[in-house]
């Protein structure tokens, strides 16, 4: 059953990813994203971890999808990407040569599941003999990820809040930063400009 | 901004629901699938719904961009004001063991705060990103 729904998913993967590359609207290149979004999200649910599959659900195919599509809005021309024939050679070699890297560089990876592989014998054991029982905690995702890696989720949390900044310093009005303002500016010079 | 009657009054329902099924997402991730990052991002989707609805300007009277950016630095400081407070009660930073009477409560209460701190910085930077590429689109 598993290897049934593993098969059609990774066939519909591969079918949106080639998808996404002979589509020439970009319309329609977000849409195939947000579906192969949720089909990798749905491929986590096979795997038994639901809570990377929720992660990949809400970001891969809501937020990412929508920032997408206000970025086509805001340009409006050019929703085609022309590409020359004669310039398609040297990317496929260079993904060609990629991927055949990355194929060469799994074969020294553990099997998928093996007890033995060092990810099972060394923290990760302890983690599930101990970890509810040290921090109350029945998930135990949550309780690595809050608990024994708190310090690696708040370099994480941080990352958020940079990018954030980011594109705030790069994107944002710089007038009207100011909290005191807030009930003039929210409400004045934001009336004549409408963003559909 | 939509003027179908079926979306709008369609989004007005089911605001408030992905609102509430986010807070749920949010205090029951130590028992269930979920946590701060994906709660903040459902959270976040609840207002972008109803933003591509109603349009950005009504999202902005409810939410000001101003309040996110103190939200979303809030939620950091959160994070780190556990660990500094677990500092001054005499543990390691972010050590919650030391945060209640007994060790498990400690840690049971450490992780729902900066579970908290984790999904109000990532609901206010998502917000903020729509409202920042949406001020981007020039008026028809």
């Amino acid at each position: 059953m598993s290897l049934l729904l593993n098969t059609v998913l990774l066939v519909f993967l591969l079918i949106t990813a080639v998808a996404v590359m002979r589509v020439k609207v970009l319309l329609a290149m977000v849409m195939l994203f947000g579906l192969y979004s949720l089909l990798v999200s749905s491929l986590f649910v096979v795997l038994d971890a639901p809570d990377v599959a929720f992660t990949e659900a809400a970001v891969g195919t809501g937020i990412s999808t929508v920032l997408m599509l206000t970025t086509l809005a805001a340009i409006r021309q050019g929703h085609s990407a022309p590409i020359k024939p004669g310039k398609r050679l040297l990317p496929f070699l260079l993904s060609l040569a990629m991927g055949t890297l990355v194929i060469f560089g799994i074969q020294d990876l553990p099997n998928f599941g093996e007890e033995n592989s060092p990810a099972y014998q060394e923290v990760a054991q302890h983690y599930i003999e101990k970890g509810q029982q040290e921090t109350g905690v029945p998930n135990l995702v949550t309780a690595v990820l809050a608990s024994y890696r708190g310090f690696d989720t708040l370099g994480e949390v941080t990352v958020v809040l940079t990018a954030g900044i980011g594109v705030l310093l790069l994107l944002g009005r710089r007038e009207k930063v100011h909290l005191r303002a807030k009930k003039s500016a929210t409400t004045d010079p934001q009336q004549p400009e409408k963003s559909s | 901004m939509s003027d179908s009657l079926i979306l709008r009054v369609v989004t007005k329902w089911l605001v408030p629901v992905i609102l509430l099924f986010a807070l749920y997402v949010q205090f029951h991730g130590d028992y269930s699938p979920g946590g701060g990052f994906q709660a903040g991002v459902i959270f976040s989707s609840g207002f972008l719904l109803y933003a591509l609805v109603y349009g950005v300007d009504a999202t902005t009277r409810v939410l000001p961009e101003a309040v996110l950016r103190v939200c979303a630095c809030l939620g950091v400081l959160l994070y780190a004001g556990v660990g500094v407070v677990s500092l001054i009660r005499g543990g390691t930073f972010l050590n919650y063991s030391v945060l209640a009477e007994t060790p498990v409560g400690g840690q049971h209460l450490g992780i729902i705060v900066i579970e908290l701190g984790v999904g109000i910085t990532v609901a206010s930077v998502m917000l903020l990103l729509f409202y920042t590429f949406a001020r981007t689109i020039q008026p028809q």
